[in-house]
């Protein structure tokens, strides 16, 4: 089947039927920031602002959203905005929240419900964030995190990060003689939150609009910590094409090697996005110059590492039944 | 009214704190400053003040949770001790940056290593160029006060810097000693309300910690500089008024016998106390001494320190860290650039003592005055001497 075909039908058909009604008009994370031709991070970003509403206070990690959305004096946010540092987004958030909730208290502020947010990139996340993101989900804050995962630390230049993919090429795990890329699996950051045993976890992508702000409106709602991990494809980083971006989170959705799902207090279910059979990985990773030099072999054991994965995940969901 | 305590010193300093009622309080454990958020938490548990104290995962955490809540319009509050300022280190200098006046107890201690919990400056003194406000305490008494203090300098609207309240480990955090601890009628009328000048809020959205390019960084530090070398005044003016409250007087210098005294001792934090006694010693000898107790370490006092060293002839620097391989300790180059471009100064020497917990006796002061004294008639060859070291 012609895969352009399959994602025109498939996107624009949930747009006419939800997007007018559910979709809030209003930008809160307003156009002229300075984010590359296609990034799916800035998208992403744009798209939970709209589910999160305007009672919401965003407190951003250093990286590439930080750089390219407040270069003084302009500024791309029309959310109440916080940004301390690299390592410490959700450490800021549970100032915020603990500051908004006493202060609301005390009524020294109005007596209504604003949402704190942190948001980081996959390596303000996963690796030098990964403890105060702990911290803060063990310590119960009323406070979602979401992080944009674009697989490597793009602001300074595509170095491998812990959610790196197996083989991909970065500036710092080139390809050569002695070495195939990033030798390591992509750290299972949402895993991770799970065991956190924190009341909502999900993974999304801004491929999928309207699953990933439905994921926001319902994290938003709860009252407590929540995580939710949004793939953001960003073609700089990944060698492919600008015009590719949403193409190419789908991609990433169908071959399972980024499966959409949520945990709901402990019980996993597989988005409605996901196909019933899973398409060759090849057909992701083949468009991405970041992993061009992998060989047939390289290429046999990811895919069958991402199977198992899937497996791995789909005996939870089954589970959870 | 004050109430006459005995108390341990890091206790007194909780209930100081508490008096303020901040809005959240973040800390994380780390010797000798840990009895102050102990305290803290059993007040809030007990239900004697209204905050919320989130028991963070690091000191990291701790300040970038009090960015945070200052952020959010709360008044914050946090303290902590050597490796922990370090680790909050990153942080320290972007919160001056922002203007987000939070205050924090530092439990003096020395840095690792080897590993030592006991006291020296060389944790402040890392952090010397952060551009907070530090304030030096040397007993019980300006511990309370400079606490309560501390938050009227930082949150005023000319100032809106983070302030930082020193106070010696074990020497100072873990010591007994009688103080008047103001009631909290007085801290109200003393202390107003935080009001900050811009806040997390949805009906007025803010960006808080925008990007700085070249065209706009060098303005900022500009912007910082400025407002803490003015935040003297305010400084002044809050000493004043807590004088005409409570009856205690504040100054960036205290003198003790200077004003005829042709060698001076500079001293900063709890080793004043007993560098009096050596004072008053060598006076009963009939050695005209005298003692200079640093109080405002930033921004430092360059004018009170002229004045206060015009009739000496020696001027002994007492230091509790050193800058290796420069020229000796951060309080000794200070003064040394203070009064280089005096034409009459007195000779400057500089003792680096009390590293790591050494003890420092009174004897010992005697001797390092007796000492300098005779430096007037013969320079000394080196600029510094670490004092006591065992051969
Ligand atoms: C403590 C510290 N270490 C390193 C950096 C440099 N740095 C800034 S952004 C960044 C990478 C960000 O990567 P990621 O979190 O994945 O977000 P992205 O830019 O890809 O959106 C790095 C390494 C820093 N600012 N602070």
């Amino acid at each position: 089947m012609n895969t352009a075909k399959q994602y025109r039908s498939g996107l624009v058909e949930n747009f006419d039927l939800y997007a007018p009604k559910l979709v809030d008009k209003e930008e809160y994370f307003a156009a002229g920031h300075r984010a590359c031709q296609g990034c799916g991070e800035a998208l992403a970003i744009r798209l939970m602002c709209k589910a999160l509403g305007r009672d919401t206070v965003i407190v951003n990690a250093t990286g590439c959203m930080e750089v390219i959305s407040t270069m003084y004096p302009t500024t791309a946010w029309k959310l109440p905005w916080m940004h301390v540092a690299f390592p410490n987004a959700a450490a800021v958030a549970s100032g915020v929240e603990a500051g908004l909730k006493v202060l609301r208290r005390k009524g020294k502020i109005k007596d209504r419900y604003v949402k704190t947010v942190g948001i980081g990139g996959d390596g303000g996340t996963v690796d030098i964030g990964l403890q105060a993101l702990s911290g803060a989900m063990e310590r119960g804050h009323d406070m979602l995190y979401v992080c944009f995962d674009n697989e490597a630390y793009m602001n300074t230049g595509i170095q491998r990060s812990g959610a790196t993919p197996f083989g991909a090429s970065t500036t710092t795990a080139p390809p050569g003689k002695a070495s195939r890329g990033n030798r390591t699996w992509k750290k299972n950051m949402p895993e991770m939150m799970v065991a956190h045993n924190i009341p909502y976890v999900a993974t999304a992508c801004h491929s999928y609009p309207i699953d990933f702000m439905n994921k926001v409106k319902k994290a938003r709602s709860i009252k407590g910590p929540s995580y939710i991990h949004c793939l953001s494809v960003c073609p700089t980083g990944w060698r492919c094409d600008s015009k590719s971006c949403i193409k190419m989170g789908r991609l990433a959705v169908e071959t399972g090697a980024f499966p959409l799902y949520e945990v709901e207090n402990g019980k996993y279910r597989l988005s409605a996005d996901m196909p019933e059979t899973l398409r060759p990985l090849e057909d992701y990773i083949k468009l991405q110059g970041r992993f061009r030099h992998l060989t047939p072999d390289e290429i046999g054991y990811f895919q069958e590492r991402v199977k198992l994965e899937y497996k791995k995940l789909m005996t939870k969901v089954k589970s959870s039944r | 009214m004050s109430k006459r305590i005995g108390m341990e010193i890091a206790l007194a300093a909780a209930e100081a704190a508490a008096l303020c009622r901040p809005d959240v309080i973040a800390a994380y454990p780390i010797t000798p400053n840990t009895h102050v958020p102990e305290h803290l938490s059993e007040i809030v548990a007990e239900g004697r003040l209204d905050a919320e104290f989130i028991t963070v995962e690091s000191e990291h955490s701790a300040m970038s949770a009090c960015a945070g809540a200052s952020g959010a319009g709360a008044r914050a509050f946090t303290a902590t001790s050597s490796q922990g300022l370090l680790y909050m280190a990153e942080i320290l200098a972007i919160i001056s940056s922002m203007r987000l006046p939070v205050v924090m107890i530092i439990g003096n201690r020395a840095l690792s290593g080897p590993l030592s919990i006991w006291n020296d400056h060389s944790d402040i003194m890392s952090q010397r160029d952060i551009g907070w406000i530090s304030l030096f305490a040397a007993n019980g008494q300006e511990t309370v006060d400079m606490t309560i203090q501390a938050f009227k300098i930082a949150e005023h609207p000319d100032v809106m810097l983070p302030t930082n309240v020193n106070l010696d480990g074990f020497q100072l955090t873990h010591v007994v000693e009688p103080m008047l601890m103001p009631d909290q009628e007085e801290v109200d009328r003393f202390l107003p309300p935080f009001k900050p000048f811009a806040a997390l809020n949805p009906d007025d959205p803010v960006t808080l910690g925008a990007l700085g390019l070249p065209d706009i960084y060098t303005e900022a530090c500009k912007s910082r500089e400025e407002v803490l070398l003015n935040s003297k005044k305010v400084i002044l003016e809050v000493w004043k008024e807590w004088e005409e409250q409570f009856g205690r007087k504040y100054e960036p210098i205290e003198p003790y016998e200077a004003e005829d005294a042709e060698v001076l001792m500079l001293t900063m934090g709890s080793m004043g106390e007993t560098a009096e006694m050596a004072i008053d010693e060598l006076r009963k000898e009939g050695m005209k001494a005298g003692l200079l107790k640093l109080k405002l370490w930033r921004p430092f006092p360059f004018e009170e320190l002229k004045e206060a060293v015009k009739g000496a002839k020696v001027l002994v620097v007492t230091d509790r860290c050193l800058s290796y391989g420069g020229a000796g300790g951060p309080v000794a180059l200070e003064v040394r650039s203070a009064l280089y471009e005096e034409k009459k100064r007195p000779v400057i020497l500089n003792y680096i003592i009390g590293l790591g917990g050494r003890d420092v006796m009174v004897d010992h002061f005697m001797e390092m005055i007796r000492t300098a004294a005779k430096a007037d008639a013969e320079r000394p060859e080196k600029a510094y001497e670490i004092y006591g070291v065992r051969e």
